[in-house]
């Protein structure tokens, strides 16, 4: 095993070690699944936008993704207060293999809970339109969880403490969801509302989700996948410069 | 030949200067007592030792490799044990000791040998595949000692290695490392607050404060200058009897920050 899989591995392993945050990254979209899905789908589908459910669920899938894989970033934080950071740190490892590893550690599981939530889903009526696709989907769950993680890695790297990083990532992240597309149309959103739509990743992430669950989407497949791949590279760069930084 | 270099070394923290221009060398097999106050600078210098942080200005070569520029070749030479426990307490003993040897790249064949011969030889075999939140502070102690030595590394650098330890650990662990000194040639870099510690155990002492390093030497030599009978005493001539404040570490921050 190389530094990559060890950090991999053991993300894996300690999230599935720890029960409750399990639990707790679960309890979350579900709620909104039952929230949104019974709360405003009839009124929706009253309006004419057709089925609610097909509509909700790639979106319920990607904040499920998007939640998890920012929150990872804790798992950092977590190792620079109890110490285990520093063990990596002067191990003869380079910063970028930590930083990967880690990130794909935390996509493996962030994927692991978009699936739960996509089979939750089957139960509220969803269906998948085109099976053939679903292989695909997994890997952009995969590609979304891998982008959010180092976004969220990366942040956490410049974090302390466990109080603040949470608050900051909620506050990223709930305008995110509100205005990607993920829980409802977005058409009617002012000018300026529409032009951040543009700039938000997660606008992205929720329409590659819906093209490879079948469902309606807005934006051409190849440029959202491009504009996530480009911003992978791009977080990865930055975060291995953040990585580099560090000292405990 | 000469394990540590430290040359013309300082660091400054914003207008803070932790470490003014200190010098010395810890030679091949030597038991290096690095001593000094709260916030002397003690853990500052051990940080960049360790390649955890860079120097300011100076340089600090580690079984002659320069920890700046060659860290691969540092790291690969040293063991750490660091102040505050660095183990990973959702893991079992027998997991962090894997991972270790695996980001140090020993083979995969030797890998499960070697731990169980170390946990073996501190009395944790038995208890391999328990995770680590259950052990003692003493029992973690012993298997971050056994995982710094897993690797088999030149020099051990050891930040308080026995605070809040009971008498039976300390000794255990003093013991240990005499044994690993003496048998393997590995030199000992280590800070402690007990300076019957030191003086029992260390074969060359250099006595730190305020980024500054004020002598170094044998115990005997160090208590013939300052014309003291004890080390604590000659210790106290140096430093004077000022208590100092210090930030704490990560853990005690938290728990302060927990309490409010």
């Amino acid at each position: 095993m190389n530094a990559l899989t060890v950090m991999w591995h053991r993300q894996i392993k300690e999230y599935f070690r720890n029960k409750q945050r399990l639990l707790v990254t679960l309890i979350q979209p579900l709620l909104f699944l039952i929230a949104f899905g019974f709360g405003i789908g009839g009124m929706f589908e009253q309006v004419g936008n057709g089925n609610y459910i097909q509509f909700l669920i790639p979106g319920i899938v990607g904040m499920t993704i998007l939640m998890s894989s920012t929150m990872n970033g804790m798992s950092l934080i977590w190792d620079k207060q109890f110490g285990f950071l520093k063990e990596t740190l002067v191990a003869p490892v380079s910063r970028s293999s930590l930083l990967f590893g880690r990130c794909l550690g935390g996509a493996t599981t962030s994927t692991i809970q978009g699936i739960i939530v996509l089979f939750l889903g089957f139960i509220m009526g969803f269906r998948i339109v085109n099976w053939f696709l679903f292989p695909i989907c997994i890997i952009f769950m995969f590609i979304i969880s891998l982008l959010f993680n180092l976004l969220g890695t990366s942040i956490a790297s410049k974090f302390d403490d466990m109080q603040s990083f949470p608050i900051i990532m909620n506050v990223l992240i709930m305008p995110m969801i509100f205005i990607s597309g993920a829980l409802f149309p977005v058409n009617n959103f002012p000018k300026i509302i529409q032009l951040l739509i543009k700039i938000n990743p997660f606008t992205y992430a929720v329409n590659i989700l819906k093209f490879s669950l079948g469902v309606s989407y807005k934006i051409n497949m190849f440029l959202s996948l491009g504009i996530l791949i480009l911003l992978i590279i791009i977080l990865g760069i930055i975060g291995t410069k953040l990585f580099n930084k560090i000292e405990t | 030949m000469i394990a540590i270099n430290v040359i013309n070394l300082s660091k400054k923290f914003k207008k803070f200067i932790a470490i003014d221009n200190i010098n010395f060398k810890v030679n091949d097999g030597e038991i290096f007592a690095f001593l000094g106050p709260n916030g002397a600078g003690k853990s500052t210098t051990i940080k960049m030792m360790t390649t955890i942080s860079k120097p300011t200005t100076g340089s600090i070569t580690i079984a002659g490799f320069n920890t700046a520029k060659e860290e691969k070749n540092v790291r690969k030479s040293i063991g750490v044990i660091f102040q505050d426990p660095t183990l990973d307490d959702d893991l079992t003993a027998y997991e962090n000791l894997y991972y270790h040897a695996s980001l140090y790249g020993i083979p995969k064949k030797e890998i499960k040998n070697k731990i169980e011969k170390m946990l073996d030889n501190i009395g944790l075999l038995e208890r391999k595949d328990e995770l680590v939140k259950k052990f003692s502070g003493g029992m973690k102690r012993r298997v971050e000692i056994a995982r710094g030595l897993l690797h088999s590394p030149k020099i051990l650098f050891l930040d308080e290695p026995t605070l809040g330890l009971d008498v039976q650990t300390r000794a255990f662990l003093w013991d240990q490392i005499k044994k690993i000194n003496k048998k393997q040639k590995i030199t000992i870099f280590f800070t402690t607050h007990n300076l019957d510690e030191a003086e029992k155990i260390a074969t060359k002492i250099a006595i730190i404060d305020n980024g500054k390093i004020l002598i170094e030497g044998t115990s005997k030599y160090i208590k013939k200058t300052t014309k003291t009978d004890t080390l604590e005493n000659a210790f106290l001539k140096l430093t004077g009897y000022d208590i100092r404040e210090q930030s704490g570490s990560n853990i005690e921050q938290m728990r302060k920050r927990f309490r409010k």
